[in-house]
Parts: C-alpha cells; structure tokens; sequence
C-alpha cells in the first residue's frame, strides 16, 4: 500500500514546501513528518516523498542513510537515546546506560520485547552540564541517578498499560 | 576578572520569558527598528566596532564576514543561523534558544539587514524540540504583530525567518555541510572556493552565523558597538563584550554563565564552576568544546618576549590567562565555544581520550580518504590501547595518524578530529605510557567520580 499522512500532517505540507524557494529542500522536514506518523522510513514512505519533492528515491535513501534519526527498520513505542560523550561519562553516563540494559533486558540498539522501547546510545545532545541524561521521545531527562530512570521509565510503561 | 553581567542572559530568569509581551516589556526588538532604519554599512560597521568574535568556535569578527557579501543582481541573500550545537561540551545555544528566543529573531532582522538579506534560516538539531518549539511560537507571534513581514515598524524591509531541522549528524554543524543539509541533502561539506559569501544556499551569497553571535547584535545596537567591546579586557586584541561560558564534567556547578572577555580559565572553574568536588584536583581542562587540544593544571605561561599576546601573563600559571580567541590560539589551544571540560586527578587521561576518539570516528561523513581511514584508525588503536594492549610504537602511530590528516581535508572536521589527539599526546604522554606498561591497571581507571 502506498504511504499517505494524515488529513493533519498533510495540511502541514504546505507550509512546509512555503518555506523554501524548491521542492528538495522540504525532504528532511517530510521525511521528519513522515516517521512521526509511521515511526520508520519505509520504502512507501521514500517513494511518498520522492514524489512531493520532486526528485528520485536514491536521493531521499541517500539522505535517509546519511543522518542517524531516520529510522531504516521498525523501532520501540519509545526511543531512548542516553548520552555517551566526555562530559556525561565524566559524571557517570556508563552507570546510566548500564542500568537501562539491565532494567529493560536489552543491549544498546534493541527494542524491547512488548515493543516499548528502544534504547540507544547518542553522543553529545546538548546537556553536557547537566549530565548525565537521556532523550526520551522529545523530552530531555538530565542529572539521572539510576533511582530516577527507575521512575521515568515506571511512569511510561504505566501509561502504556 | 570575573565581571558577571547580564546582557545577554537579561531575560533569562523571568517569568514567561519566551514571550512576546515579556520581551517587549524589557525593550525587546527597539534595536532591530533602529537597524532597520540605518543604511546597511552603518548596521555593518557598528559591528565591526563591537569586535563580535563569532561564537560557533572559529572565532572570526562577525564585522568583517558581514562586509564580505555583495549584492548578487538576481539572485537574494540569505542569513542562516547555526543552531546545529553539537560540540561536545557545548551546551550554551540552547539556553538562548529555550528561554529568550525572541533575541534570536531580533537579531536574525539585524543580521538580515547587515548582509542584505530578507529570509533567515536558522538551523536547529533535531533533538532541541523545546527549543525549536519555543522558536516557532516565536516567529509566529512576531509575524501577528507585524514584527516580523513585509513591513516590520512600518520599514520597507522585508524579514521573515524560518527554522529548519537536521536529523543527527556532528558534521551538520560545519557550515556548507549545514547549507547541504538545510537544501535537503546529504549534509557532506563542500569545497572551498566558492565561499558561502559568493555561493551559498540555493547558491546565493550567504553568511552563516552560530546563535550566540546573532543573539547577540541586539545589544551591540542598543549600547553602541564601542561601549559593547569597550566591557571585555580583552578590547585591545579585538575581541570584545561579553559573552556565554559554559563549565561541564568535574566541576560542583557546572553550568552556563555569562561575564565579561577577560574571565581567566581559573574563574571559570572555580569562581563560575564551584570548583572541584571533596576530595578531588584539577587535573587538565578542555577550553572550548572537545576540539580543543587539552591543558594541563600545572602548566606556566611561557612568553619572554614583551610583544607576545601573552607577555603580561610571563610565568604564571595558564589558568591566569583570560579565555579569548587569541589568548587560548597563543596557549596552543582555541577558546572555541567558550564551554568547558574540567578533568580532576580522578579522571582517566586515557579513557577520556578514547571517549572523544571514538566520537570522530563515529562522526567523520568519509568524503575525503584522510579524515575517513584517518579517524576509523585512531578509533581502532585507542580502542586496543584503551584494553591495555597498545604498544610504544603504536602512540607514536597515533602522532603520525593525526599529523597526516591536518591539512589534508576538505572541511575544518579533520583538524577538529587530530587536534584532540595531538594535544592529549604532547601533554599526557607518561600516563599513555604508563598505562600500557601496566596493561591499564595503574590509572584511576574510569571517568566518573
Ligand atoms: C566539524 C565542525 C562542527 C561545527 N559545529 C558547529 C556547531 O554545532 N555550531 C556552530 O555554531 N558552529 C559550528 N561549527 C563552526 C561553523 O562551521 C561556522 O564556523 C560557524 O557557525 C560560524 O559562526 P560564527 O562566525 O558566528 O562563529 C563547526 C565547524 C566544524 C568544522
Ligand atoms: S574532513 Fe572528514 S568530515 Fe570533513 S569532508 Fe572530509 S571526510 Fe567529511
Ligand atoms: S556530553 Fe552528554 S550532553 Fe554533552
């Protein structure tokens, strides 16, 4: 089946393609609206904004494979990404990520069994003085202690139930 | 001397500060109205006088890259703002962007009118959602009440601004990678000549920008560039005002902080940063972000000669120096972002090293043979050495490996790659050493505390 936005999403399009003088330069921004619906860039997904922008599909797959938020296979409910670099290692980083694996039963790079989360390892996200931290979804978590990932990862999985 | 201010940072504690009404109440967008109703070389040269070193870490007068754009008879003008902040250890754009993000837009009218442009592009990491949202939410106000639009203050000029994001990628950050990017494609840096100013987005004349730098320009029109510059101590070497400092890693505050240029490294981490934690000495800092080459704590200044930038500070200790662009460049290091890693004896030398090697490997987009082999080499020896199972003649490999990518590369990446590696070499050698003799047992061991 080919890939469609919602009614929504789709009134967002125009202004999209309203903020720049060609069609190409809309296609990181559709594909950003594309995986929030769909959760990964699919094929149908490439052709869809191949088509809107007006340029082939081993242009998008190359930008696609490029930058390391398009999500090439199916992912988690929850994508976490835990700061790996030196100022969030200097405050314990390693801890964090090692007790995410141990809490969630997976390694950096897997999704959960139920399918709700996915935890992976990012490099410097901006929070360096307030590490150590983790992206969760859109929402920054940062000076962690393995007690309170406890409790963001308990809030969530309660609202999955 | 630690001058705290709060020019930049003015807004930054007060309720609601992200709106629209707050921003006007302290006197928000009176500059961008006075600029655009100056001629543009009057825009361009109280800049010039405000001696604005770019904040995105080269450190170029923002003045004199303004100058460089000449009207294109077709083709329009742009001002893209780099809002990629993905220099570890940088953390400062951010705040800018997430609690005052109507300064960014005044200054995108001011940056517009000084290079000639009537759409800005500010390009944002992804990962910023509240920044980004608070950024939109911003234009968005700003257009309603006509700030922003064909007629700002009744003005013939035109601005609008627009936010564009990336999708996770270090390299983006690099200014024509950023325009790749921001065209829709892979963000791989492009050749130089032609420069950003001649052939830039959409191959139109175009200045690239870091937030804090264009953020900045509101305050530089509503002081005077002079009296804005005339604030640091460092005004005589052209670098002027005040500006954000960051300090991250072993430090009891860590946090951004704005004061005045003369701020000395010291300052920074004991004044600013709190110090170090019970129990724990400085060891080494990183100055500017982890392309910086590191400093030792015990390190003197060495500058007999009375010319030297550095003469006044002649045998005291480098945490005396005040950060600048010169300054740092003098202590072979880069003042960079101006954000700080603080390594306290605790810390291992070579486990820090190996956490930013593999950064660059992980980052470098491999268009150039050099940078691509160069780093992914560096990764695989740092990450056997790192096991204790390095050799003598493999550090020096290292030296070779980094020395040979310098120079060597399409963009500044490659540099920002070696440099780390070179300076954590020249300073920590007996440790490296050290280390592998005892197969990584005799360090610390680890990085947190
Ligand atoms: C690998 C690399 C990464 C960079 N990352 C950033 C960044 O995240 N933010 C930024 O403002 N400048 C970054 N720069 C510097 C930009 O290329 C450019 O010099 C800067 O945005 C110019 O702004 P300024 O003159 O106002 O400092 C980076 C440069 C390189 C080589
Ligand atoms: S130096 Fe590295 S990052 Fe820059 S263009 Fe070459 S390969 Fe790419
Ligand atoms: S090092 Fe983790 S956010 Fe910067």
């Amino acid at each position: 089946m080919p890939f469609a936005l919602s009614t929504e999403r789709e009134r967002e399009t125009a202004d999209i393609f309203s903020r720049y003088p060609n069609k190409l330069a809309a296609c990181i921004p559709l594909l950003h609206l594309c995986q929030e619906q769909n959760g990964w860039i699919s094929d149908e997904v490439i052709q869809f904004v191949a088509e809107r922008c007006e340029v082939s599909t081993a242009h998008v797959q190359g930008v696609v494979t490029f930058y390391t938020l398009f999500n090439q296979k199916p992912v988690g409910k929850h994508q976490i990404w835990v700061c790996r670099t030196l100022s969030c290692a200097l405050r314990g980083s390693d801890q964090i990520a090692r007790h995410l694996q141990k809490k969630l039963g997976v390694h950096i790079g897997e999704t959960t069994k139920d399918g709700l989360f996915t935890l992976r390892e990012a490099e410097c996200l901006a929070a360096c003085g307030q590490g150590p931290m983790m992206l969760i979804d859109k929402t920054y978590h940062e000076n962690l202690t393995p007690e309170k990932v406890d409790k963001i990862l308990d809030e969530l999985t309660g609202e999955a139930k | 001397m630690l001058k705290p201010v709060q020019i930049l940072t003015r807004n930054y504690g007060l309720p609601e500060s992200w709106t629209l009404q707050v921003y006007q109440s302290q006197g928000g967008y009176q500059s961008a109205k006075k600029a655009l109703s100056w001629p543009q070389a009057q825009v361009i040269e109280e800049v010039k006088k405000a001696n604005l070193r770019g904040r995105g870490g080269a450190g170029f007068p923002a003045g004199i890259k303004w100058s460089f754009m000449r009207p294109h008879p077709t083709k329009p003008a742009y001002l893209v703002v780099n809002a990629d902040e993905g220099e570890p250890g940088t953390f400062k754009d951010r705040t800018i962007m997430e609690r005052d993000p109507h300064r960014l837009i005044e200054g995108c009218m001011i940056g517009c009118r000084g290079v000639g442009a009537h759409t800005a592009y500010i390009y944002v990491r992804h990962e910023l959602h509240l920044a980004k949202d608070r950024l939109w939410a911003a234009i968005r106000e700003a257009r309603s009440a006509g700030i922003l639009g064909p007629r700002p203050f009744g003005v013939d000029y035109p601005v609008d601004v627009q936010v564009h994001t990336g999708a996770g990628a270090y390299i983006c950050g690099e200014e024509t990678s950023l325009l790749n990017s921001l065209e829709g494609k892979r963000g791989e840096p492009r050749f130089r000549p032609p420069f950003p100013a001649q052939f830039g987005l959409f191959g139109c004349p175009t200045t690239v920008n870091n937030v804090e730098t264009i953020a900045t320009t509101p305050s530089i029109i509503e002081m005077g560039g002079e009296a804005f510059s005339r604030q640091s101590e460092l005004h005589h070497l052209g670098d002027g005002g005040s500006r954000l400092f960051g300090v991250s890693g072993h430090v009891r505050t860590p946090g951004i902080y704005e004061a005045c240029i003369g701020l000395t490294l010291r300052e920074l981490i004991y004044d600013l940063g709190g110090g170090l934690p019970e129990g724990t000495k400085l060891m080494a800092i990183i100055p500017g972000g982890s392309s910086c080459p590191v400093l030792r704590a015990e390190e003197i200044v060495n500058a007999p000669d009375d010319k030297a930038i550095l003469h006044p500070w002649h045998g005291k200790s480098i945490l005396d120096v005040p950060i600048g662009v010169d300054t740092m460049r003098e202590l072979g290091t880069m003042a960079g972002t101006t954000c700080a890693i603080v390594l306290s004896d605790k810390a291992c030398p070579v486990r820090a090293l190996h956490n930013l090697v593999r950064f660059y490997a992980h980052e470098s987009c491999g268009q150039c043979t050099p940078c691509r082999e160069g780093v992914g080499w560096m990764g695989r020896i740092m990450g056997k050495l790192v096991e204790g199972k390095g050799s003598i003649e493999e550090l020096d490999m290292l030296y070779d490996i980094a020395s040979n990518i310098m120079g060597n590369t399409i963009c500044a990446f490659g540099e920002a790659a070696a440099m780390p590696m070179i300076g954590f070499l020249r300073k920590f050698r007996p440790e490296l050493v050290q280390y592998l003799h005892t197969g990584g047992k005799s360090s610390t061991g680890g990085l947190a505390l």
